[in-house]
């Protein structure tokens, strides 16, 4: 291997782990909220992805039905909870972020025709169907089991997940899309040449971490967020509700997913079910963190880009090995330096 | 004291831990203005009590009513927007955040009603708690305990309360730290805010509360004003000690 090998395999790596880097906060932020070990977050890469390629291809993404058929069900169960525990006041609410919201998504797609669009009208209306996903799945799956022990949680994530990858072979078919690049141009930095592309994604991940950030560090509803993570029982006294918590980190979780997806979609063919790995390996990055640190997930994820990376230049066969593998010496290494500490609830 | 309106009523209120019945028929009234306390051995029920009061734990029989309101089977979250707030024995603080930022969450619910006067409120309290604000960017985690306690006090206030639950505020501190807690209590009291104050402390308890209940085994086995019952031969044998008023 020369230089100019191991710089575009760095290049590669980097490119990857930024994405590997959005998602493992993706996982963090949720398991810290809800205890949920997140297993669908990958679909939601894949979902957004496939619903822009659709925008693209002049069809009608399978994901606009999921979103009008989760928000029929979501506002049935909710209308139900309102009416019994005689709060009919919420169902305005209800209703016009269930039905009116998801028609009005509909009557875009159906009368503008987004195949016209421009791509960044595209992208915006990919997120505004596959984000609210997200809370909706929240509400059916999850939030009835908010006090459930975190295998429960796991294997309700886990049957999620399978039920989600179905519905993505029903929506997009077998078949891989790709979708055209932000940019064509390059830039030749001596030895290596950049993508346009490359820049994007590192660039709008480094974007959406910086906003995280803020989110968490400067407004109440992040500082709220972040004590349900740290006190679930404090954070009720202040009024900070348990399920307005898992919805927004839900939501986040849902944005950074379909928002990673959209930025891979022009590097790498995306399939039904490539977003499950690509979500693994957030997780790796993940759990090097501890599922409690976002810098060290973060720094977790970009190392698991760049071991793919050379993994696949030195053992192409074995790089998802390598990867997974990966976990084992972390574990090893968590289990011997972190101390347990008891939660005292 | 009738003339004085209930703000907060407990009626026969049960509750149970599987079979274990741990409140039994209890009832309890505070009315606006007052501190009333809750004294009693460990394990008598005062904490489910509060609890059940504030929603965290559901009770299998009897009310709670808030001015005159049946509160059905109300979420913590509903109890706070009514403006009633428990401060927990284990004070339940957000350690990893500044003492700014638990302050800050504290007024969370008002946030959501729309409230923005945050920052004012947060002056308030630090003119209660000066040593807060020495203390405003500090982790809560790195504070004594008497100051944690200090902050779990001012956190529920940054909420405006007009009830407030406190459960037990006295416990693990020095005595130095209990007075001074105890005057806060007290000087709430003038501001207006109904207190319904759980203690072991008994002593302190009574010498600021103007009513007293005496709870034993999930049972109230006595109530009067605290005045009468500081004096009451069998309160002083099982909690007083042998000092008696002092």
């Amino acid at each position: 291997m020369d230089l100019q090998i191991a710089l575009l395999l760095g290049q590669d790596g980097m490119t990857n782990g930024a994405i590997y880097a959005l998602l493992s906060l993706a996982l963090v932020l949720v398991f810290a909220v809800t205890r949920v070990i997140f297993i669908p977050q990958g679909e939601f890469v894949a979902f957004g992805a496939l619903t822009l390629a659709s925008f693209q291809a002049g069809k009608t993404p399978g994901t606009l039905w999921l979103l009008i058929g989760a928000g029929v069900v979501v506002a049935l169960v909710d209308v139900t909870q309102a009416l019994r525990s005689g709060m009919p006041r919420r169902i305005l609410r209800i209703v016009g972020w269930n039905l009116v919201y998801p028609a009005a998504a509909a009557a875009v797609v159906f009368l503008l025709k987004p195949g016209d669009f421009p791509l960044l009208a595209q992208i915006v209306l990919a997120l505004a169907l596959v984000v609210p996903l997200g809370p909706m799945i929240y509400r059916l799956a999850f939030q009835p089991l908010a006090e459930a022990s975190v295998l429960v949680l796991l294997i309700v994530a886990v049957a999620v997940h399978l039920a989600l990858v179905g519905l993505g072979l029903l929506f997009f078919g077998a078949e891989g899309s790709r979708t055209p690049a932000f940019s064509d141009a390059s830039f030749n930095l001596g030895l290596v040449t950049v993508s346009g592309q490359t820049l994007w994604v590192v660039g709008a991940s480094l974007l959406l971490i910086v906003v995280l950030f803020a989110f968490f560090e400067r407004t109440i509803y992040g500082k709220a967020l972040r004590a349900t993570a740290m006190n679930r029982t404090g954070a009720r006294l202040m009024g900070i509700s348990t399920v307005m918590a898992g919805r927004l980190s839900f939501l986040l979780a849902a944005l950074i997913g379909a928002f990673s997806g959209i930025l891979i979609a022009p590097i790498t063919t995306v399939y039904y079910d490539t977003g499950f790995l690509i979500g693994l390996k957030g997780f790796v990055g993940a759990i090097v963190g501890g599922l409690a640190s976002y810098p060290i997930a973060a720094a977790g994820a970009i190392l698991v880009g760049l071991l793919e990376s050379f993994s696949s230049f030195w053992a192409s066969a074995f790089k998802e090995v390598i990867v997974f593998t990966l976990i084992i010496p972390v574990l090893v290494w968590r289990s011997l330096t972190t101390r347990h500490v008891e939660e005292d609830e | 004291m009738a003339e004085i309106k209930t703000i907060l009523e407990v009626e026969d209120l049960c509750v149970s831990y599987g079979k274990v019945e741990a409140l039994h028929h209890a009832s309890i009234k505070v009315g606006e203005g007052q501190i009333v306390t809750v004294i009693g051995p460990n394990g008598a029920g005062k904490t489910t009590m509060l609890c059940s009061i504030m929603g965290l734990l559901p009770h299998t029989s009897g009310a709670i009513r808030f001015l005159g309101q049946k509160l059905g089977d109300a979420e913590v979250e509903q109890m706070v927007s009514l403006g009633i707030n428990l401060v927990p024995e284990s004070r339940a603080l957000f350690g990893e955040m500044s003492v700014g930022d638990n302050l800050l969450l504290g007024a969370f619910m008002r946030h959501l009603a729309g409230h923005r006067d945050h920052e004012q409120i947060m002056e308030e309290v630090f003119q209660i708690f000066p040593r807060l604000k020495e203390r405003r960017e500090q982790h809560a985690g790195t504070l004594s305990g008497g100051e944690r306690q200090m902050l779990a006090l001012a956190r529920a206030l940054m909420a405006k309360p007009k009830v407030l639950l406190l459960d037990e505020p006295s416990l693990g501190l020095a005595p130095l730290i209990v007075r001074e807690i105890f005057r806060v209590i007290a000087d709430l009291k003038k501001s207006g805010v109904s207190i319904l104050l759980v203690e072991q402390n008994a002593r302190a308890a009574l010498q600021v509360a103007d009513y007293a209940y005496v709870l034993e085994t999930g049972e109230i086995a006595l109530e009067g004003a605290s005045d009468q019952l500081i004096d009451d031969p069998k309160v002083v044998e099982s909690y007083l000690g042998l000092g008696g008023k002092r």
